[in-house]
Order: C-alpha cells, then structure tokens, then sequence
C-alpha cells in the first residue's frame, strides 16, 4: 500500500487534476455568482481565478504545470470565438434596423477604447510591453490574447486586463448611465458590450432584456473591430 | 452536436490558414467567425437554414465562455513580480478608460440615431 503523499506526488504531476480541479472551481464560483444574486464583484471568473492561484501559491505549483491540465480548456476560446458568428446571425434583422448607428458607435467606440489607453498609459508611465498588452483589453478574452501576443505583449497579462476591464465596467455602468439620464436601453447595451465584452453583456442582460440584446452584438462586433484597429494603432502610435 | 463542434474547428481553420496564406494581422477565430457568418446568410439564401447543430455546439460554448478564460488568467500568479510595481498605475488606466468608452459609446449610439432616423424621417 502506498501513502497518501506518494498519491499526492503522483496526481500533481499529471494534467488531469489541474483540468478537474479547474471545471469543478469553475461550477462552485458559479453557483456562489447565482446565490449572490449575480454580484458583479462575485464574477465567476474572477473568484475562480482567485481560488486557483491561491491553491498554486500555497502548494508552490509551477504555472506551467497547472496549465498542462488546463490547456484542454484553454483551447475551446478558438472554437467559442468563431462561435459568436451564431448570435450575430439570428440577430442581424435586429441589426440591420439600426445599422449606421451600430456602425457609427462601434467605430467611435472602439476607436476611444484603445486611444484612452494610449493616452493613460503614457500619463502614468506604463512601460512598452504593458502598453501593448493593455490595448485589445476591450475585446473577449479569446481575441484579446490572441492580438496581444502577436504585437509582442503578454497574453497571460492580456487575459487579466480583459477580465479586470468586464468587471470595472459591468460595476460602474448602471449607476454611469443612470446619473447621465440615459433611458435609451438599446444605446446602453451597446456601450457595455463594447467596453465590457461578456462580462459587461452578462450583466446588461440582467438589467433589461434589450439591453442583453445590443451587448451580445456589440461584443461581437467590437472583436472584430478591435483586431483591426489595434495593430494599426500599435504601428501608429507606439511604434512597433 | 457533433456535426457543429465540426463545423466550428473547420471555420476556425480555414480562419487560421487564410491568416497564415496572407500575413492578415487578425486573429485566425476572428476571421472564422466572418466566414462562418458569411456562410450562414449563404445557407439561408439557398433554402438550408436552420443550423441546429451548430447552433447547439455554440450556445454550450458561450454559455460557459467564462471558464474558457480562466485557464490564462491564472497566469496572473506568475506575472504578480511585474505588476505589484504598477498597481496603482494599472488601476487608474482601467477605470479612466472604461468609463470613457462607456461615455464615449452612448453617447455616439444615441447622437447617431437621432441623425440617421431624422435623415430618413422613421
């Protein structure tokens, strides 16, 4: 008979516990999400990643070993981000009836999402490679990444500026709109779907029906838009 | 559902190689979403709509986008020596510029459609 600490040795080099490990804190910080009645602060993403990387530091795992497992996980973004082409096709009749507005607002949009970074970021002095992971953060996750280790920034870092930038947004945007006197539900969507990607639709969902709506297109649309513009403003305005 | 699963990995390859082919500076998923919205609105005009398996295999995927992104985000542990430096920084960009596009955003959208309906008297 071996000893529970040979198990322990045994299991924690191999991916399978990691994965498991991953799903299951996923499902638990969901439910915990539900049970507080969807507290923008209770993001499911955000507890589990907090959940994981404290269970990495108080067992010294080395990332790369937590990621082995969870890479099988990871994989799906590719296939979910292709997957957003399904809710943008049976909501484009509700598109098309707006269409120059969508149009107008999306490129504005977007366009102010990554020059506000460019002009923070040089107030506050961050450093090069921050600056070019901290520019698609707008975008979803998956697409985020994916522009960002292209223009030499850090995914890893990219993917927490993403999740960071659902969060701030899904947090401030009632209480923003509301003291602007906006009552327009489809243009307040719209806003916190480009900024604040599934995060912030998840959220405009919760508020109003339309609202859900117009953020799952701008979500869509916005990571389009975003990996057009930020490779251009990367050439542009940093230089690379 | 399996079908669908297909169906997405194919477009997300046709998306990956065209990137590739042409040194298009888009993600490879990005351009498969296009293509695959490009051939969905193909599949209507030719009578073979609806899709529901692909359907199927992309509403179970985006129902749990969330957990497809912790995976990277846990890579935050291994970046903490970077970023404990900037903290403060950080934060100030992330919730100046969120609040702008959020401001800059509605306000585009709504100015836009009082334009664009009084343009066109709907």
């Amino acid at each position: 008979m071996r000893s529970p600490v040979d198990l322990w040795v045994y299991l924690s080099t191999s991916p399978l516990i990691w994965l498991t490990l991953t799903v299951c804190t996923w499902i638990a910080m969901s439910e915990l999400s539900v049970r507080l009645k969807r507290n923008p602060l209770a993001n499911p993403v955000l507890t589990s990643i907090i959940v994981l990387s404290a269970v990495m530091t108080v067992f010294h795992i080395p990332y790369e070993k937590f990621f082995a497992g969870a890479q099988f996980v990871h994989f799906l973004l590719g296939p979910a981000t292709v997957a957003i082409a399904i809710p943008l096709y049976l909501q484009w009749d509700e598109v098309k009836r707006v269409l120059m507005p969508i149009a107008v607002a999306l490129l504005v949009g977007s366009v102010a999402a990554v020059l506000s970074v460019v002009a923070l970021g040089m107030l506050v002095g961050l450093p090069r490679e921050m600056m070019l992971s901290f520019l698609p953060k707008s975008a979803t996750a998956g697409v985020a990444m994916a522009i960002s280790s292209s223009l030499g920034g850090n995914p890893s870092l990219t993917a927490v500026l993403v999740i960071l930038t659902g969060i701030i947004g899904a947090l401030i945007v009632t209480p923003m709109m509301n003291r602007m006197g906006i009552r327009d539900y489809a243009a307040r969507g719209f806003a916190v779907g480009l900024t604040s990607h599934g995060i912030g639709t998840a959220r405009a969902y919760d508020v109003h029906a339309t609202a859900g709506l117009f953020a799952g297109i701008a979500m869509a649309l916005n990571a389009i838009a975003t990996s057009l513009i930020v490779p251009l403003a990367a050439r542009l305005l940093i230089g690379i | 559902m399996l079908r669908g699963i297909a169906a997405l990995l194919l477009f997300q390859l046709l998306g990956e190689s065209l990137v590739f082919l042409t040194k298009l500076p888009v993600p490879g998923p990005v351009i498969g979403l296009v293509l695959l919205f490009v051939a969905l609105h193909m599949g209507r005009r030719a009578g073979r709509a609806p899709f529901p398996q692909v359907e199927t295999a992309a509403s179970a995927l985006l129902s749990n986008l969330g957990l497809l992104f912790v995976p990277a985000g846990v890579g935050i542990v291994s970046l903490w020596g970077v970023l404990e430096a900037q903290l403060p920084a950080i934060a100030v960009v992330l919730v100046v510029s969120a609040a702008v596009t959020l401001a800059v955003t509605v306000w585009t959208f709504i100015a836009a459609r009082r334009f664009f309906d009084g343009k066109w008297g709907a």
